[in-house]
């Protein structure tokens, strides 16, 4: 017998010789519906406080119109970004500095270069100040580009904001990869406390736009 | 009770890698007991943890539905194993994949060291893995002229020390921040010698060191958190983004994992990340989640493994009760919350699966071989206080299946240990007062065995099984019985 049979066949025979004797059920009594109504205002200023309280600083604009302001506001003094090919162009309107699209994608030392990237999201969860980046959605790109530069930029719309993570696990669609981002990297490793600032982006900007 | 019931091998599987120490329970304790850094450093860290677990466990109404759907969830997965692994296998391969099954460690390890040696690589980033340490894989690559990095900051500060983990989640739990420095400025090539051992520097250390590995990179190596067998996706849990480094910049990513990790769903991702961060690092949620599903062209690594190991795991699956221990999430809460875990630390477990959970999991992956076997003697690493109940985000009831676990141990024996004829002795003694009497008078020898310090430390075989684990405190002068008879006749 080969590993792939054997392995098999010895789970089969502990699976049956260890079975209960009454089928299990799967319970699902936990709430699937938030508590805060998706893309709320208050859903949304849940989620200025859960983002802020794991470090990511957060700007509120209340239309479309004024996210270029905040997104260039924060960009600051970066010389250069990175952003997904599908990025709205408004986004950046009265940047200076020079603009890299990922596409054709860039090389790990020019992404290494870059000072920040800008993305959207998927989805983003109040509940646990959470934000997805879907690789196949042309506005947040592969996952190397809100990797290795240090400050990522997102920009999270209210339509997009659920409170819970089983709201957010329906919307999302795993067939393409995704990160659930909660704050820039942090380690718990050295006696358990939080710190942040490791390998990931050690600089989290959120632009949250709608009511509120 | 049969060999099915205790949890004892029904199939062949003979497990190897580091799921046995060198040492009993009680005599790994002993030593650890004394070391009082030791002591310090695990009384503050798991202290810290328990407020934070605490404080956002309480934020969800919800929780008890959230964990009677963990224990279902994995219940249902256990009674259609095999089946979900075979359509896992499909979903994967489906996407680009290849699937490798191994019967143990040695053949995980060799399947892995091949997979790399086919690459022309000749280092490896890994994020940190339970399976792979499970299986020794870094000693394995090392024998075969391959460096393997750890890059998950504790698991880098027990690879730079020459250590053991002795925590799922922070492998390096037993070191503080100023032995964390130390180690650093000793071990880290390049290091900046005024580095303090302030966190943030400390993590800023790692940064620096580890940055041009995951830039130029060519094999990664994971483990995994959850797979989900309807879509084929993998998922992993972490903080740093060292995770992310590893799955999403080499050309080779290789994934172990050990089989119990698969989930039906994707659907069944809202149970799981709700419960595993709040339990483990005590957050709302943990800083980085990937996932991934197979080969995404145009997005990172464009060869993917994945690696099923048994290593024992089916031995577990044949026992009703047992095969609870195989819901493990890993979360470390038990560990956290646990008084004998809290003193005597992880390594006096001597498998890489310390705590509460690893004294039900480790001897039910080896079997017991006899009343030498040092897993025997992890069972009775408990005092029964039922506070690993309480925190496992999955429910797995393991005060009884330690009770389980100690019954199988003295099942396993090929002659009585003692604790088996004092039982039998009880038994018989207690059935007529005639024999209760003497019985008792037995118990005078007991006080000359005791001595002037009033504490038994040592019984000749085949009482010793008792005292290796305790010592007996001695027998009064007199007993109850010939109290009452003095006094009242
Ligand atoms: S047994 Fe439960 S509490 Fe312990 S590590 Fe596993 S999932 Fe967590």
């Amino acid at each position: 017998m080969n590993a792939r049979e054997e392995v098999l066949a010895r789970l089969r025979t502990a699976r049956d010789a260890g079975n209960p004797a009454t089928p299990v059920v799967v319970t699902r009594d936990f709430a699937t519906t938030g508590r805060l109504d998706p893309g709320s205002a208050a859903v949304l200023e849940r989620l200025d406080e859960t983002l802020t309280d794991y470090k990511a600083t957060v700007h509120r604009v209340a239309s479309e119109a004024e996210i270029a302001g905040a997104v260039v506001g924060v960009l600051g003094e970066a010389r250069s970004i990175v952003v997904p090919a599908g990025l709205p162009g408004d986004w950046l309107r009265g940047y200076a500095g020079q603009v890299r699209t990922d596409g054709p994608p860039l090389a790990v030392d020019e992404l290494d270069a870059v000072d920040a990237v800008v993305t959207g999201a998927a989805v983003a969860i109040a509940d646990t100040g959470t934000f997805v980046l879907a690789s196949a959605a042309s506005d947040q790109g592969r996952r190397a580009i809100t990797l290795v530069p240090d400050h990522h930029v997102c920009v999270i719309r209210a339509a997009d904001v659920v409170c819970s993570v089983p709201e957010a696990i329906a919307r999302l669609d795993p067939s393409s990869p995704l990160t659930f981002v909660s704050g820039p990297s942090a380690t718990s490793d050295i006696e358990l406390d939080r710190v942040e600032g490791v390998h990931g982006p050690r600089r989290l900007d959120v632009v949250l736009v709608g009511p509120g | 009770m049969t060999a099915v019931e205790l949890g004892m091998p029904t199939v062949a599987s003979d497990p190897h890698g580091h799921l046995r120490g060198t040492e009993s329970f009680p005599r790994a304790a002993h030593r650890a007991l004394a070391d009082t850094q030791l002591r310090r450093n695990l009384g503050h860290a798991t202290r810290t943890i328990r407020a934070k677990r605490a404080a956002v466990v309480g934020e969800v109404d919800d929780w008890e539905e959230l964990r009677r759907a963990g224990e279902s969830l994995k219940a249902d997965t256990m009674a259609r194993l095999p089946e979900l692994l075979v359509q896992l296998e499909e979903q994967v391969t489906g996407r680009g994949g290849t699937v490798h099954w191994a019967r143990d460690a040695e053949e995980a390890n060799r399947i892995v060291v091949d997979l790399v040696r086919g690459t022309g690589a000749d280092e490896v980033v890994k994020v940190k893995s339970m399976a792979t340490q499970e299986t020794g894989l870094n000693e394995a690559l090392e024998a075969a002229g391959v460096a393997a990095f750890e890059t998950d900051l504790a698991e880098l500060i027990v690879q730079l020390s020459h250590d053991r983990p002795s925590h799922f989640l922070v492998p390096a739990i037993h070191r503080n921040r100023a032995e964390i420095r130390e180690i650093f400025l000793r071990e880290m090539p390049g290091v900046d010698p005024s580095l303090t051992d302030e966190p943030r520097r400390l993590a800023m250390a790692a940064r620096a060191h580890l940055r041009r590995k995951f830039l130029t990179a060519r094999v990664g190596i994971s483990g995994v958190n959850f797979a989900v067998a309807e879509t084929g996706t993998l998922s992993v849990v972490e903080s740093e983004g060292n995770g992310r480094m590893c799955l999403t910049l080499p050309d080779t990513l290789i994934t172990v994992m050990g089989v119990e990790k698969v989930v039906p769903t994707w659907r069944d991702l809202e149970v799981f990340l709700q419960l595993l961060p709040r339990s483990s690092t005590g957050e709302r949620m943990n800083p980085y989640t990937s996932t991934w599903t197979g080969v995404t062209p145009g997005d990172g690594p464009q060869t993917f493994h994945l690696v099923l190991l048994d290593n024992g795991r089916s031995n577990v699956l044949a026992s009703p009760d047992g095969r609870q221990a195989l819901h493990c999430i890993r979360c470390s809460a038990c560990l956290n919350v646990c008084p004998v875990y809290e003193r005597t630390g992880g390594h006096a477990y001597g498998s890489i699966y310390p705590g509460p959970i690893g004294a039900v999991l480790s001897p039910q992956l080896t079997g017991i071989s006899g009343p030498d076997d040092v897993n025997a003697s992890l069972p009775y690493a408990s005092s029964l206080c039922g506070a690993c109940f309480d925190a496992c985000p999955v429910r797995i009831d393991i005060p009884h299946l330690l009770v389980q676990q100690r019954a199988a141990a003295v099942a396993a024996h090929t002659r009585p240990t003692g604790q088996d004829l004092t039982m039998q002795a009880a038994a018989i003694a207690m059935t007529t007062p005639g024999r209760f009497k003497l019985a008792e008078k037995a118990l005078g020898l007991g006080r000359v065995l005791a001595g002037r310090k009033g504490r038994i430390t040592g019984l000749p075989w085949p009482m010793s099984g008792w005292t290796n684990a305790r010592d007996l405190p001695a027998p009064p002068a007199e007993t109850f019985r010939q109290w009452w008879e003095r006094t009242h006749s």
